[in-house]
């Protein structure tokens, strides 16, 4: 059973079980977003993490930054491993071989957006097919960050890559970012949702109401990742909010694959040209042969949000 | 701690996160555990900082959004109270200076060779509205 929390001076009285002392970048929303979640429920937690910053920073030897059982195997197959770690338990507590048979434990799976959206799609949707009851979350960070930054299928269009890059010829990455919610809304997974840091409320809400859900759970967490997207460590908050009223990175829930509720609705909603022009590696859009990638964004953005509302009232 | 070299650790490699079996990490205070030496806990990052958070008690509305935000676990709150940084895995990045919410801040960076106390001293006053 998840803690009630009702606001941050209660949340603070959390025991930390992500320890200090990993090697992600300062300023990294990585941690932000595992802090949150382990942070959120007093359960046992049986972790695993796909290849990629968060795992080769928390686990460089000869130290563990994870208070709970954690494990790392390939680039791919996070979902798989701690779907095969939850098939055991359950198979051992239907033998009565384990140890503490009452004790809650939940299931989670983190992965960065390269192993998820690209390397660990079989997997991941294989795990949810078959229903095991656990929650992945993916660090959505647009970029393969840990091995110097090249294109994901999750980068948005413009976006300067080490192999996507911008010069005289290329506007950078030129196709479209895979939609990984709907995808894995169209799974018919019991609980599917898309947070951000910035928004710790409603993240922890979604958290709790994922590891409450049985069966597999799905949330796409945005990680706003300094070194990539190229912003000062001390903007990750400040970026976060700007791609969240802007409509970028709209928060919202699907249930069963078919109930889609919009969770936050900006007062003001801010242009995109905004949340491009405070990183890096969009500078380049704002020369005057590239202003047509600008307006796509923008029309891309508000096409979007006009399905997500259209969807909401459609409950279908 | 013995340290192997990078031919001589086995294939699977197991890291304590504690020295003495712990039932439920998360219902024990992180001063109460007992931390292995291959725990990150006992490690620092402090040499990464250039430059580091001050913290003013005296301003301070414990409103805790520094410790939500911090990336690097190394706000200490107890209690709902903020009682301190924790200098050892601290890593300078500033995000806690710029979500504070307070006139002025109750957080401040100031150069790692600094001294606190003269930190503290050297507060800023309070902005009036529109300055």
């Amino acid at each position: 059973m998840s803690k009630t929390i009702k606001n941050l001076k209660q949340f603070s009285t959390a025991n930390e079980r992500f320890e200090g002392a990993h090697l992600l970048c300062p300023g990294c929303a990585h941690s932000m977003i595992v802090r949150e979640l382990m942070n959120c429920t007093e359960d046992n937690l049986v972790l695993s993490t796909n290849t990629g910053c968060l795992e080769v920073s928390t686990a460089v030897y000869p130290y563990t930054s994870w208070d709970s059982s954690w494990i790392h195997i390939g680039f791919e197959n996070a979902a798989t491993a701690v779907a095969g770690a939850e098939a055991m338990y359950n198979a051992k507590k239907r033998k009565g071989t384990l140890p503490n048979p009452d004790a809650p434990v939940k299931f989670v799976a983190f992965g960065g957006d390269g192993s998820t959206y690209d390397i660990g799609f079989q997997w991941l949707s294989g795990a949810v097919e078959r229903g095991h009851d656990f929650t992945y979350i993916c660090l959505d960070n647009e970029v393969y960050a840990n091995t110097g930054g090249q294109r994901s299928s999750s980068t948005p269009i413009g976006a300067s890559t080490t192999t996507s890059p911008a010069g005289r010829v290329s506007y950078g990455e030129k196709k479209m970012k895979k939609d990984i919610v709907g995808i894995m809304g169209a799974h018919g997974a019991p609980y599917v949702a898309q947070v951000a840091p910035n928004k710790w409320k409603d993240m922890v809400k979604k958290l709790q109401k994922s590891l409450e859900t049985e069966g597999p759970c799905f949330i796409n967490a945005m990680s706003a990742c300094t070194t990539e997207w190229k912003f000062d460590p001390k903007d990750t908050i400040s970026v976060s909010d700007v791609a969240v009223d802007s409509l970028v990175f709209p928060l919202y829930e699907i249930i069963d694959g078919k109930e889609l509720n919009i969770t936050y609705r900006p007062k003001n909603i801010l242009p995109v040209r905004d949340y491009l022009g405070i990183q890096g590696r969009f500078k380049h859009l704002f020369k005057p042969e590239n202003q047509h990638v600008i307006e796509q964004w923008q029309k891309d953005v508000d096409a979007r949000w006009e399905y997500l509302q259209r969807r909401e009232e459609a409950r279908v | 701690m013995q340290k192997v070299g990078w031919d001589e650790v086995s294939a699977g490699t197991i890291l304590d996160s504690f020295s003495q079996e712990v039932d439920n990490s998360a219902l024990v205070r992180p001063e109460d555990r007992p931390y292995a030496d291959t725990n990150s806990y006992t490690a620092s990052v402090a040499d990464w900082r250039v430059l580091k958070p001050v913290y003013n008690r005296d301003i301070c509305i414990d409103c805790q959004n520094c410790w939500v935000f911090c990336p690097d676990t190394s706000i200490i709150s107890r209690d709902k109270k903020m009682i301190g940084i924790d200098y050892d895995h601290c890593k300078g990045c500033g995000v806690c200076v710029e979500v504070c919410p307070t006139n002025p801040k109750s957080l401040l960076m100031f150069a790692e060779q600094d001294d606190n106390e003269e930190a503290l001293s050297q507060w800023p006053e309070k902005k009036k509205k529109g300055e």
